[in-house]
């Protein structure tokens, strides 16, 4: 049986529905086709234990462009900021906390280095400047370094100047910050071990490299964007629940027509002389459109959804040789009671990140080098249930630790239950070392490896990032150099996931910017299939 | 130090002359005799015997096969029929030659490539997402062309058969005594001819078999010399020679399309997708800029050149390889890249690029000759290609 619309969004998570509410704000028929039951991609709730439900990642809003605000009019959608931001243990039923006001913050900081606290809020101001050229370049799409249009010249040269406008000082800055590592850039600004490790683990996010490798200080800017002025991590979460944001862009959609196809998968992206005709589901139902915009990740669209037949292979090569390297584990604790954090219970309402040095963390990274899952692994716990107590039954609560490194690739061996579980045993050891007696209020325990995820979110080797974030896949190399700007060799086939332009961590805004394209091309008449012979 | 062809042991006591040659990393014979003469005139009247081991030689089999060539080449694999024999070109996303070659269908799932240039990378970045197998064979395959009008008769009296039923570019599988061997009817020389496939630990002996079986028709190993005079007259291109591989040109000017090389024919119209279609289908449509044709320098005017010094028109016995300025009402319209003296149409061959409407037939040119040190121009005539086209090829 075929069905035709005008376009289909692959992936319904929160750049696919973005994608698909957009198009369908402006009359496009679509179809939006997701393998689970239930929307969200990552962002879904979902039960791991009786009475205990988690969002797909760490609850984390990410940084929802205002473009994508405005456009698709989700103004009402309100926000907690972080606050704290993230804690460290010091020792032994001691922390430092960073909390989003920086003369706060200071303070805590003084009790230990007085002449860091004294820095803190310029080095806080200064990021968040720098963060905030990021969100300008993430807006629209990445700047062409080929351009030679009047247009693209045009945004390069407005990009110029808002470079320029960000004043001498901070210019240098900027290009200093984006290929330093996190930790020179924390060794510069700070003295205090803890305050080092607290910023530069922000830095690693997702990453399977350590602090000391390049890029990072790019990492920690990207995961700042969005973030409340002050706050040094997370950009706080949705009020109305952790899938907030899916619910009301699926709601948009819907009101707009979009026709959503859930628990099917797509199978194949068809292709007839060289231009999309529709999409195969995993049930043999055929789609068809003349556009298809695929929110799941470049490789899994390009190598499993496409005959490879149809693309160039310099392409494919290049695509082979995304980075992917899914490193990040994750725990979902189903808790009896609260973690004991004493005087300074109120740090659970932040990240509390396990690692207090920067050593710590680089020898965390190591292991994963050799394909081996680290000794001591670098652990971030939050705890979604003081936020959304209706993920636990009353009293209870639900922690959720990330967990680097562990690769997906293992070189000895394969991630099997006892590896998974050594695994799990290994983080609430870390855990239990930041937060004494953790582990005695744990009454469920799911550890999500690499290869889970990779399972249950379709992730090519199990990475969030749907391509790490190194600064060779970023802006106009994202998902690979040459088609970056959401059209992908293929006429009439977008990409629109975090594996495009501007990347994870920011819902909907790859999506966005992927159905601002496929309406450009539409416009003018682009990659229009003319009608078959019959 | 450059590899040995399997049939080393055999061919170079007959290099009397030290002429060795580079070909793919091999050492081969320019010539045997300090002149190729000999050799030249035994590919056009009696049979010659050519090392042709350097060529590149890739086996792949599996599943995906046939997609994987038929996306690579231009022409239509899924056509090819079992012991049939393509010679295709094959391209960039942009339509320029990376480099040609044959195709061979073995089998169902299993066929031989042949290239002039190294293929195994370009092969499995093609190969991805296929289920298919490729294996360099260049080494263990040794191959010998037994080549011109007595290849048969030498042939079938070295393995009695039929011969007369293996078409043009088929191929089959047989014995010649107890070695097993491939013979495809396939050749660089255009003519009647031979290519025989043989593990290379049984080269040497199916070497001697065939010299033996050759010798009352006088069989003559034969150098590249000689071959290249032949396939000038085929108006068969060289890589390297007459164009470049996209791969290695460091331009786009240096590329060609196979519009641009007169390979036209050997481009699918109707096939799936391969590399290049999208912008081949263009050209197609508009026309390449460049035409690969044959030039005839006139004698006449050669004549009258070298006869101002009291000189007889200097030849290339040898043919040459460069790149020889072509002009018209004055102006360059573009160049040659091989020529050389043909003995048997007793002409001056020339293999030649010129702008599209320059290259139609009968159309006079100018081409340049030094003369005593003086650049000169004699007068040529652009003829379609090939120069020498006999029955025998293919009957």
């Amino acid at each position: 049986m075929t069905v035709a619309f005008d376009a289909i969004v692959i992936g319904g998570g929160p750049n696919g529905l973005v994608a698909a509410a957009a198009l369908g704000r402006a009359g496009v028929r679509v179809a939006l086709v997701e393998r689970a039951s239930q929307l969200g991609g990552q962002a879904r709730v979902e039960a791991f234990a009786p009475g205990f439900s988690a969002p797909g990642d760490d609850g984390d809003s990410g940084w929802v462009p205002p473009t994508v605000v405005r456009g698709l009019g989700l103004g009402g959608l309100a926000r907690h900021d972080p606050d704290p931001c993230v804690t460290v243990p010091i020792a032994s039923g001691a922390w430092l906390t960073l909390w989003a006001d920086p003369t706060r913050t200071a303070a805590a900081i003084a009790r230990h280095a007085p002449a860091d606290a004294a820095r803190w809020p310029e080095f806080v101001r200064r990021v968040h400047r720098l963060a905030g050229f990021l969100a300008r370049l993430y807006q629209g799409p990445p700047p062409d370094v080929d351009a030679t249009g009047p247009g693209e010249l045009g945004r390069l040269l407005r990009l110029g100047v808002a470079l320029r406008r960000l004043g001498r000082d901070d210019m240098v800055a900027l290009l200093r910050t984006l290929p330093m590592s996190v930790r020179e850039l924390v060794e510069d600004a700070f003295e205090y071990e803890p305050l080092r490790a607290a910023v530069a683990a922000g830095g690693v996010r997702d990453l399977r490299q350590g602090p000391r490798s390049g890029g990072t200080g790019f990492v920690l800017l990207h995961y700042l964007v969005g973030a409340p002025a002050g706050a040094v991590r997370g950009r706080g979460r949705w009020r109305a629940g952790p899938d907030a944001f899916v619910a009301a862009v699926a709601a948009e959609a819907a009101r707009r027509g979009v026709t959503i196809r859930s628990a099917v998968a797509a199978r194949r992206i068809l292709v007839r002389d060289d231009a999309v005709v529709g999409v195969m589901l995993a049930d043999g139902t055929e789609l068809a459109a003349p556009r298809v915009v695929s929110c799941v990740d470049p490789a899994h669209t390009l190598l499993d959804l496409l005959d490879p037949v149809w693309l160039d292979p310099e392409v494919l090569h290049a695509v082979r040789q995304i980075k992917f390297r899914g490193c990040t584990a994750t725990v979902r604790y189903g808790m009896q009671r609260l973690p004991d954090a004493g005087a300074d219970a109120e740090m659970l309402r932040g990240v509390v990140s396990c690692t207090p040095t920067l050593d710590g963390l680089e020898r965390a990274a190591d292991a994963a080098k050799y394909g081996a899952v680290a000794e001591r692994p670098h652990v971030e716990i939050t705890v979604p249930t003081l936020t959304w107590p209706a993920l636990a039954p009353d009293g209870q609560h639900v922690a959720i630790a990330r967990a680097q490194y562990a690769p997906y690739t293992l070189r000895e061996g394969a991630w099997d239950h006892a590896r998974r579980e050594a695994l799990g045993d290994a983080v609430t050891a870390v855990v239990d070392e930041a937060l004494p007696g953790f582990s005695s209020r744990v009454v469920h325990r799911e550890v999500l490896t690499p290869r889970d995820l990779a399972d249950r979110y379709g992730l090519t080797e199990g990475a969030r990032s749907h391509g790490e974030l190194t600064l060779d896949q970023i802006l106009f190399m994202r998902p690979i150099s040459g088609w970056a700007h959401h059209a992908l060799p293929v006429r009439g086939l977008y990409l629109g996931g975090a594996g495009a332009h501007p990347g994870p961590g920011i819902p909907g805004g790859a999506g966005w910017l992927a159905a601002r394209r496929l309406l450009r091309d539409r416009r003018a008449g682009r990659y229009t299939l003319t009608t078959e012979r019959s | 130090m450059l590899n040995l062809t399997p049939f080393h042991p055999r061919t170079a006591p007959l290099v009397r002359a030290q002429t060795w040659r580079r070909w793919a990393g091999h050492q081969v014979a320019s010539a045997y005799d300090p002149h190729p003469d000999r050799e030249y005139a035994a590919i056009r009247a009696a049979v010659a015997l050519i090392d042709i081991s350097p060529l590149h030689k890739y086996h792949i089999h599996g599943p995906d096969a046939v997609r994987l060539l038929d996306r690579m080449v231009t022409r239509d694999v899924t056509r090819c029929a079992i012991g049939q024999v393509l010679y295709t070109p094959w391209c960039d996303a942009a339509g320029k030659i990376i480099d040609d070659g044959t195709v061979a269908r073995l089998d169902t799932d299993s066929f031989r490539l042949t290239s002039a240039e190294p293929t195994l990378r370009w092969l499995a970045m093609n190969a991805v997402g296929l289920d298919v197998t490729v294996e360099d064979v260049s080494r263990p395959i040794a191959a010998l062309a037994l080549q011109g009008p007595l290849a048969r008769a030498v042939l079938a009296a070295a393995s009695p058969g039929d011969w007369t039923a293996l078409r043009y570019f088929r191929l089959l599988h047989t014995r010649v005594g107890d070695i097993p061997v491939t013979v495809s009817r396939t050749g660089y020389t255009g003519d009647l001819g031979y290519e025989i496939w043989v593990d290379a630990a049984r080269a040497v002996p199916l070497w001697d078999a065939l010299m033996a079986a050759g010798a009352p028709y006088g069989i003559t190993p034969c150098g590249i010399w000689a071959l290249d005079l032949a396939r000038i007259e085929a108006g068969l291109i060289m890589l390297d020679v007459d164009y470049y591989s996209a791969h290695r040109a460091p331009i786009a000017a240096q590329m060609s399309s196979p519009f641009e090389l007169g390979l036209g024919w050997a481009v699918s119209d109707a096939k799936g997708p391969f590399n290049g279609r999208q912008a081949l289908r263009v050209e197609r449509r508009r026309g390449p800029e460049w035409d690969f044709v044959g030039l005839r320098v006139q004698w006449e005017s050669l004549e009258a050149l070298y006869a101002e010094h009291e000189l007889p028109p200097q030849l290339p016995i040898i043919p040459w390889r460069g790149s020889v300025p072509v002009y018209r009402d004055g102006h360059q319209v573009g160049y040659a890249t091989s020529g050389g003296w043909s003995p048997l149409l007793k002409q001056y061959l020339a293999l030649a690029h010129l702008r599209a409407p320059h290259g139609r037939p009968g159309m006079p040119v100018r081409f340049e000759v030094t003369v005593e040190h003086v650049r000169r121009q004699a007068d040529a005539v652009v003829h379609p290609l090939p120069f020498f086209d006999p029955e025998r090829k293919r009957a």
